[in-house]
């Protein structure tokens, strides 16, 4: 297969890795650390080659513990570097949630802007990978709910590139989720050089008039398949990626809310306190007289990730999808 | 181990030089100069229990007793070094060049208070317990790589020591030799909990064998012995000499903060005792009496330029504008996220509609 001049076919993951090399090339500033990120090129070689081209002082394997070097990052950002730091899995997130809630997202706003933390923590995320327990969580809204960072959340290797040399250029604490079952999914053409794709704003990925299907993560190909299922039913589905979760796109939401009037989230997580119902807030206070039907959330349960044996029942599915959509298209 | 810990001292408790190789450095002028901050940092400490008791700022966390670990360690540090304090080391924080206005502001709470003078890379102060010493350490990290002569001081008290954060700051610290000095102030409480409640150990500069980097358990009423192992401290960290653990035994005269009663937990006439046995201003005072160093006049015009200092920056942080609502919104990203601007919007047309 001939690529196109300038571009080159990644996964995903290989996008990750992309964007780092680029950022590590381009600014000194910029570090990576993390557990496992130097010698064995990440968990997921999202980090392979980087510590061969950049040596150890800017690609560090650090101590195994999650809030000793998200906080060590907190004070390389103070000390002006722009440290990438890797969570191994998002679900290993959670020592570090104080370092974060309390000091990365506060920085600014204790000191008036005096001092800032423009950190980057990356975190592959989300089940249906067969992973041992622990491995599978989709906490993004714990992210979401707090003040002071942003959340975002790339589904395919275009937009982690992109978004990744974003988030790296933001002046605040960036949360970088991963879809891991989405690392090796699929390839798509990457150009080559540097880009950037803004944060804040999703992405329209498939145009239609009867309701609006709106996904991130690793529920965008799911949202996609069960949007190719409806058409064939005769249901026309306008498809949202949100590729950011915090701050969400509301005008991208309420245009395509007002001009279907029907709404269906697919929410990977938990439903109690999940993001689908900021997004139903969104469209509540955008859109509520375009409503035709009360919006659906396809969502995980408020159980835990449950052991892989039974992750396809908790996961979100094309058919669970489908049956939202032609529920709204019913009501 | 403790025999391995004993605690150091310069000066004892008679205001007698201990360890004849400082004896040359203690001159009269760096005498002087000591005294006159460990009288500011005590004169300041009362003044804001008092304002607290009048209701003129919010809850306060006093230090008095422990001035001399404040008052030593800052004294050591270069301008270009950085401070990670506590909530309980705005002594440290003045001394270091933190104006009296803002540390009143931030009692007041104001961010003002959060705000260090220009040049001086003072981070705000850590309220949960331990989480600065994994971030002390990525800073001097920063310090290394950046190639700089600066060094990173940080403190915590003895309660910080069951935390995690404290084991992983001084593991990576240690990692990576890097330039931070961990400034213990062992006051032997944490809130209403004794030391014999946070650990099994007798000392806390015995951890430091754990990471391979040097320990030392000094006097920390002595503001000598203070100031000379800070300084060295931050000089070997400064030479590539990575890390240094100092265990600073003091005493906090009164309560946790001025919303506790230390008389539930424990019997306050220890710290009656304390003020006239181990005090550190009363060694100081005894050392330049010793020396003949002391004069009543110059004493008591300290203290009345240290009032004046004080009532000064009361004034300040009473004129100061009244606290803007808009300033909660304006700092949390760089620029604002669209749910930010529509609430700040929002509030402040109400808040226009209500004042009319």
């Amino acid at each position: 297969m001939i690529t196109e001049v300038g571009t080159k076919s990644l996964t995903l993951v290989q996008a990750v890795n992309d964007a780092l090399r680029i950022m590590l090339k381009e600014r000194e500033d910029v570090i990576v650390l993390g557990e496992d990120v130097g010698k064995n090129g990440g968990v997921f070689r999202a980090t392979d080659g980087l510590l061969e081209e950049f040596g150890e002082q800017r690609v560090i394997d650090t101590p195994l513990s999650e809030a000793g070097f998200t906080g060590a990052a907190i004070g390389m950002a103070l000390g002006g570097f722009r440290p990438v730091v890797e969570i191994q899995f998002l679900g290993f997130i959670y020592p570090a949630y104080e370092q974060i809630m309390t000091h990365a997202a506060r920085m600014r706003s204790r000191t008036r802007g005096h001092f800032a933390v423009p950190l980057v923590i990356r975190a592959p995320y989300g089940a249906g990978v067969r992973a041992p327990e622990i491995h599978s969580d989709s906490t993004e809204a714990l992210f979401t709910h707090m003040p002071g960072i942003k959340v975002v959340c790339p589904a395919s290797p275009y937009d982690a590139k992109g978004m990744l040399i974003a988030a790296i250029e933001d002046p605040d604490p960036v949360l970088f989720l991963e879809p891991m079952r989405s690392y090796r999914a699929f390839r798509e053409d990457v150009p080559e050089g540097k880009y950037a794709i803004e944060i804040g704003k999703g992405k329209k990925l498939r145009e239609g008039d009867d309701v609006t299907v709106i996904a991130w993560g690793a529920m965008v190909p799911v949202a996609m398949k069960a949007a190719e299922e409806a058409a064939k039913k005769g249901i026309d589905a306008d498809v949202i990626d949100l590729r950011t979760l915090y701050p969400l796109d509301k005008d991208m939401i309420a245009e395509s809310v007002q001009k279907t009037g029907r709404a269906v989230i697919v929410q990977e997580a938990h439903a109690t306190g999940g993001l689908a119902n900021d997004i139903l807030a969104v469209i509540n206070d955008t859109s509520f007289f375009y409503q035709h039907a009360p919006v659906e959330r396809v969502t995980g349960f408020d159980v835990p990730v449950p052991f892989f044996a039974y992750e396809d029942d908790y996961l979100p599915t094309p058919s669970r999808v489908l049956h939202a959509m032609e529920k709204v298209m019913r009501f | 181990m403790e025999l391995n810990f004993p605690i150091v001292q310069v000066l004892n408790e008679d205001g007698t030089v201990v360890q004849p190789e400082y004896r040359e450095r203690i001159t009269k002028p760096l005498t002087m100069t000591m005294y006159r901050h460990l009288i500011r940092t005590r004169t300041f400490d009362r003044k804001c229990v008092s304002l607290q008791r009048q209701g003129r700022i919010g809850t306060y966390v006093p230090y008095e007793g422990q001035e001399a670990c404040q008052v030593g360690s800052a004294l050591a540090l270069n301008d270009g070094d950085w401070m990670f304090p506590t909530y309980r080391d705005h002594g440290a924080m003045m001394t270091f060049g933190r104006p009296l206005t803002t540390t009143l502001l931030y009692w007041k709470g104001r961010t003002e208070g959060c705000v260090p003078p220009e040049g001086k890379k003072i981070v705000p102060p850590s309220v949960p317990i331990a989480t600065q010493l994994p971030q002390a350490a990525g800073a001097a990290c920063a310090e290394k790589w950046k190639g700089t002569n600066n060094a990173v001081l940080v403190y915590f008290g003895d309660g910080a020591t069951s935390e995690g954060d404290f084991h992983e700051g001084l593991n990576f610290a240690s990692v990576f030799d890097a330039p931070v000095v961990f400034f213990n102030q062992n006051n032997q409480y944490a809130i209403s909990v004794p030391i014999t409640r946070q650990m099994k150990t007798k000392t806390i500069a015995q951890k430091a064998l754990a990471y391979d980097i040097p320990g030392i358990r000094i006097d920390g009423n002595d503001v000598f012995a203070v100031y000379f192992h800070t300084a060295e401290a931050l000089e070997r960290a400064r030479n590539g000499g990575g890390p240094t653990l100092i265990e600073a035994v003091t005493w906090r005269y009164g309560a946790h903060t001025t919303s506790d009663d230390p008389s539930r937990y424990r019997d306050q006439e220890e710290s009656k005792k304390r003020r006239e046995t181990t005090d550190p201003i009363k060694r100081v005072e005894r050392l330049m009496q010793r020396e003949g160093w002391w004069d009543e006049e110059w004493a008591k015009q300290v203290q009345a330029e240290v009032d004046a200092e004080i009532e000064q920056a009361v004034t300040e942080m009473e004129r100061y504008p009244k606290a803007d609502a808009t300033d909660m919104f304006d700092f949390v990203f760089a620029q604002p996220t669209w749910t930010i601007a529509e609430q700040k919007e929002a509030y402040l047309q109400w808040k226009r509609g209500m004042a009319t």
